[in-house]
């Protein structure tokens, strides 16, 4: 599902006298639907770069970045490093879901809403989105009285939480994560953890960074080091 | 597969006032249901860039081309010049950054709506009136000032009559001109939220001016960004805004305060 080929990156700080801030290169990944990769390494070690190259958030110096559109829109390859902007778009629509760490907050749209959106966008009814969303919402222990309150004065955990359904709402054939369950209690983790594996077991293909190591074991089936990439970069 | 054909195509557009360069050599596509924003300091050009691609002032050198309905890609500065009014009036909207310059100030919120539609042949007046409080409920206006002057409004309101006014046609591609700016931000963000769901409802196309990257990161899809009358960067919103590549990018993503 995800095919990255000899990717590298290297942030150029013009501002700050040309500084040259390598992070990888020559890096290559596999990762087959079903199979859940965690992006291992300390802080710094380029994994949230390589999360966000995924979804060509970050524009990578050399390599590709090939993802298998969904079968309904073809599933063609697309590299996600050379495509067009509304190519790009196209594929975040249909297939690559990304959950950040932190909730980019709307102001005026309820959490309902901000959780329904994907799906809308992928044409589904307002009511049938709405359904999802709410079932995503209650399944994350975000009570209802909160569901038409925009989520500006919620708490970071109760935003990241909002953040998660609004991930999992359309059912992505990739999902990108990076550290999901960072600001959630132990009940809330669970949650987060049966999400990923029944995202598994639909046959979703996930690429995520776990701080915490009972998340990444009771998900992961494989660990990607990024540590020894940099050494190479 | 391949991309449809653009709505507007502009190529090579360089634009001076008399030595003064005021953008030279941008060329972009802009394809259906797509938000372009234009974002840079004052005087890059941004404003000069609207003018000529929405036929409001004849650049010097280039060409823009627009699809238009049943000829295809047409240069639109071979039309006539009622040909021209008649694309202002119909298919495009321009919301300008002064309300002033794109409403009348002393007919009605009602009238600034309906005579755009009777601009397009609508003559019936129930027809008329029902179909301008149609657009003003969408904009939030309270109708009970639909006989009401804009003099007598609110910058916020103000702004919303401008929209509600450009879009009654139903006009396929929208310019703005710093659509928010000079207002305050909880009328700022009652605007951006009203104009992100009409862009996303009417499927239109818009290309946004403004030197506000929030206002860039939650209307536009891409980007392009101005330095002295150049296109110095340009691609997918959250990349140019989250890796920005070009010095002056790099310069203008650090400079905004964070709250």
């Amino acid at each position: 599902m995800i095919r990255v080929e000899r990717l590298s990156k290297t942030f150029i700080l013009h501002i700050q006298g040309g500084t040259r801030l390598p992070v990888f290169a020559d890096l290559s990944l596999e990762v087959a639907g079903g199979e859940c990769v965690a992006l291992y390494g300390p802080s710094g070690s380029g994994k949230s770069t390589l999360l966000r190259s995924l979804y060509a958030n970050y524009k990578p110096d050399g390599g590709h970045v090939w993802v298998k559109h969904a079968e309904e829109s073809g599933g063609a390859w697309v590299d996600m490093a050379g495509a067009a902007p509304h190519r790009v778009l196209e594929v975040r629509r249909r297939t690559v879901g990304y959950v950040s760490q932190f909730l980019r907050v709307i102001p005026r749209i309820p959490a309902r809403d901000i959780v329904a959106e994907p799906l809308q966008a992928l044409g589904t009814p307002l009511n049938e989105a709405r359904a999802k969303a709410e079932a995503l919402l209650a399944r994350l222990n975000i009570p209802a009285a909160m569901w038409d309150l925009a989520p500006a004065t919620f708490s970071g955990g109760e935003q990241q939480r909002v953040n998660i359904a609004r991930g999992f709402a359309a059912d992505y054939p990739i999902l990108l994560l990076d550290e999901p369950t960072a600001s959630l209690d132990a009940g809330n983790r669970a949650v987060v953890i049966a999400l990923i594996n029944e995202a598994k077991a639909r046959g979703a293909a996930i690429v995520g960074i776990f701080h915490d190591d009972e998340v990444r074991e009771a998900v992961a089936g494989r660990i990607f080091d990024l540590s020894k990439e940099r050494a190479a970069a | 597969m391949e991309a449809p054909t653009p709505l507007m195509r502009v190529h090579n557009l360089t634009h001076a006032f008399g030595q003064v360069l005021a953008c030279a050599d941008v060329s972009f596509e802009l394809h259906s249901g797509e938000v372009l924003g234009v974002v840079g300091e004052s005087g890059s050009g941004k404003t000069t860039l609207l003018n000529c691609i929405s036929a409001r002032l004849t650049p010097t050198n280039g060409i823009v081309e627009y699809d238009l309905r049943g000829r295809g890609l047409s240069d639109i500065y071979a039309l006539s010049e009622p040909e021209r009014r008649l694309l202002l009036r119909t298919d495009w909207g321009v919301v300008m950054q002064n309300p002033r310059d794109g409403l009348r100030m002393d007919v009605s919120a009602g009238g600034n709506v309906g005579e755009r539609l009777m601009a397009v042949g609508a003559r019936h007046y129930g027809a008329i009136r029902s179909e301008a409080e149609d657009w003003l409920s969408k904009v939030e206006m309270d109708l009970s000032r639909t006989d009401d002057k804009p003099k007598h409004f609110s910058g916020g309101m103000q702004q919303r009559l401008q929209i509600a006014r450009n879009l009654v046609t139903k006009p396929r591609l929208v310019f703005m001109d710093e659509p928010t700016g000079g207002l305050d931000v909880s009328v700022q963000a009652r605007l951006l939220d009203l104009l992100r769901g009409l862009v996303r409802e009417l499927r239109l196309s818009a290309i946004i001016v403004t030197h506000d990257l929030a206002v860039a990161r939650l209307l536009a899809d891409r980007l392009m960004v101005m330095k002295d009358g150049r296109v110095v960067e340009s691609g997918l919103t959250d990349q140019v805004l989250d890796d920005p590549h070009h010095p002056y990018t790099q310069l203008l993503v650090s400079s905004v305060l964070q709250v």
